[in-house]
């Protein structure tokens, strides 16, 4: 029995640390510059979309696709930000708020639109489906490779986003520009830049998760709405602009979808998660590490 | 006696220029059916009326309050599954389980949206929109209520008592005409009065308003009540004009955005933002969706992704465009 239940928080675990990734994306924008980047869960569903089509068209495996496809959608990134987040950042708040939600219904739908709902999957990976198997506390547990190998490279992202921010002198920067604007301009921040980084980053960030997605996971143009709302909760409960509330959030409501799951009515897990978000924001808006806003 | 029957002679003139906008939308509305006669055609009135309706009931939480809510699919399935049911189970007409499904949702509200009162803006936007995503699920989920196959409504000889039509979808559009002038002319009420005063006092600052003495969790609540009982009016105009209801046509996240979006394209807060949104919205949507083929291809969706992100460019929304100097001072110049 002792089995089922690692076997269950193994799982919570490896999807903890991919929700993780996409929530570190998400309070990083709202840290620096102020805005809920709503399309979020849109950018990873073109994340996992450009890995899969380079693996179908050209044959590149999402492994090295990853090293295409994170660049290209920070590209990206910057070019959304140029074109509209920076007139978003301006608007009032609550029509920024319906703004990227807006970014994200388009995106979804262009999805649709070029690539069809259908369900797609990718075959024959480098991964593959392989399984390894452990032996916890003496029972046999399995972890499933692809699965093992996002949330590795999940934690490893946001460990490098992590130091990036921390130690560096364009980190330290960011770090400024989130704290105050004028006084990071003040200073000769070109705050501008910054916040251009900041949303290139953040869907850099859901670039490498999407990429990593794609060895295991279903591609379609709903995905990602899930994956945003996921995130959102992994970021309230870890508290808004705090990468590392981000990542222990993310692997708070990992955790919950799995033994919540398990150990109740799976088809209501994800209602357990929303049902904790909104406790968590009735109880203490500002999460566990973030600030007052 | 003298004196006073020339002002009452005038009176009927007074009203007519006081209100002849009104008077003439309402005509040319009346008239509409039989200017665009093909049965699409009448299906697009009538999204666009229930849009507008359902519009002017977010408006009152949404737009006069500021409070922006993302979650009101559930309500409107509340409404549309409190009515079916009760018909089916206890055989109660349609037109007393809309006010029963009303006070349900009313009900459901006050428990979940009151602690979320204590939020400011986004918090409470994305709150809501868990909870709208919860009741869906919970609905999916649940087997007595038809579960993910949704309840398929009786077919009952067509009367206005059964409120049900087979042969003519014109009833309905009466119908819903009726309820959009209601909504209409409650709206108009509620902005003139000292309720509407109060919510566009706590729209414009909850701390300004509550110094002056308004308690403003008990005026949220009420906004959030009024506005969920006639979403869930319009869920049971809907489940009997399509007679079969499924959580997952009737509350995915794009209702609950829709019904935001018609009242904030129009002008969020405003008497006339949800009846110029739905139109055009609506219009879009469903020729879209017509001409260029269904299938999943999400035009219709990526026009409203597109004009949710073209608001930024002008946050009053449409009435915005009639409100400037230079409209008033041409219009001004029309009226003579």
């Amino acid at each position: 029995m002792s089995e089922l239940y690692i076997q269950v928080v193994i799982e919570g675990l490896l999807w903890g640390a991919i929700y993780a990734l996409v929530a570190v994306g998400l309070s990083l924008i709202w840290g620096v510059m102020g805005i809920l980047n709503l399309a979020h869960g849109d950018f990873l569903m073109l994340g996992m979309f450009g890995a899969y089509w380079l693996a179908i068209l050209t044959g590149i495996d999402p492994l090295i696709g990853l090293l295409i496809v994170t660049p290209a959608m920070f590209i990206l990134g910057l070019g959304i930000y140029k074109s509209l987040i920076t007139r978003i950042v301006k608007a009032p708040r609550l029509t920024a708020l319906l703004a990227t939600f807006g970014l994200g219904i388009f995106l979804r739908n262009l999805a649709h639109f070029l690539w069809r709902a259908d369900y797609r999957m990718l075959g024959d990976t480098l991964v593959g489906d392989r399984v390894i198997t452990v032996s916890i506390l003496g029972g046999t547990n399995f972890i499933s490779v692809p699965k093992l190998l996002a949330a590795g490279g999940s934690l490893a992202a946001t460990a490098l986003l992590y130091w990036f921010i921390k130690h560096t002198k364009t980190g330290r920067a960011l770090q400024a520009t989130a704290m105050n604007r004028q006084a990071a301009a003040l200073m000769g921040i070109d705050t501008e830049r910054m916040y251009m980084l900041a949303y290139g980053l953040g869907i850099a960030c859901v670039g490498v998760a999407g990429t990593l997605l794609t060895n295991f996971f279903i591609i379609f143009p709903e995905v990602g709405i899930m994956f945003v709302l996921f995130a959102l909760v992994a970021v309230t409960i870890g508290g808004f602009g705090s990468i590392h509330g981000a990542l222990i959030g993310g692997l708070i409501i990992g955790l919950i979808e799995s033994v919540g799951g398990f150990v109740g009515i799976p088809a209501l897990k994800q209602a357990l998660v929303f049902a904790v978000f909104v406790i968590v924001v009735v109880l203490r808006p500002r999460g566990l590490f973030g600030w007052a806003d | 006696m003298g004196r006073l029957k020339p002002l009452m002679v005038r009176q009927p003139r007074i009203f007519w220029r006081k209100n002849y906008i009104f008077i003439v939308a309402f005509a040319l509305l009346l008239a509409l059916p039989f200017i665009f006669t093909a049965h699409f055609q009448h299906h697009v009135m009538i999204k666009v009326l229930m849009f507008a309706f359902l519009g002017c009931a977010w408006n009152i939480i949404g737009g006069y309050t500021g409070q922006v809510a993302l979650g009101h699919a559930a309500f409107f399935g509340i409404g549309a599954y409190t009515s079916s049911l009760c018909y089916i189970w206890f055989g109660l007409n349609p037109w007393f389980g809309m006010f029963l499904g009303g006070i349900l949702a009313i009900a459901v509200s006050a428990v979940i949206n009151y602690p979320c009162f204590r939020l400011h803006g986004r918090y409470f936007a994305i709150a809501t929109l868990a909870l709208g995503m919860i009741i869906r699920l919970l609905f999916t989920n649940w087997r007595l209520v038809g579960g993910a196959l949704g309840v398929r409504l009786p077919l009952l000889p067509e009367s206005l008592w059964n409120f049900q039509f087979h042969t003519t979808k014109l009833p309905y559009y009466y119908i819903m005409l009726v309820f959009c002038a209601l909504i209409f002319a409650i709206l108009y009420k509620i902005e003139r009065s000292k309720l509407g005063f109060y919510l566009r006092a706590i729209k414009e600052s909850e701390e300004a308003a509550r110094s002056l003495g308004i308690d403003v969790a008990k005026y949220k609540l009420a906004a959030m009540s009024i506005s969920v009982f006639f979403t869930a009016m319009a869920g049971t105009l809907y489940a009997q004009y399509v007679l079969y209801i499924d959580p997952i046509s009737l509350m995915p996240l794009m209702t609950s955005i829709l019904i935001c979006v018609v009242p904030v394209l129009g002008g969020a807060g405003t008497l006339w933002g949800p009846a110029l949104g739905a139109p055009i919205l609506l219009i879009a949507i469903e020729y879209s969706r017509a001409w260029l083929g269904g299938g999943g291809r999400g035009i219709d969706y990526m026009i409203v992704g597109a004009i949710m992100v073209a608001v930024i460019f002008r946050p009053g929304g449409l009435t915005s465009f009639f409100q400037g100097p230079r409209f008033r001072q041409w219009w001004g110049r029309i009226r003579g």
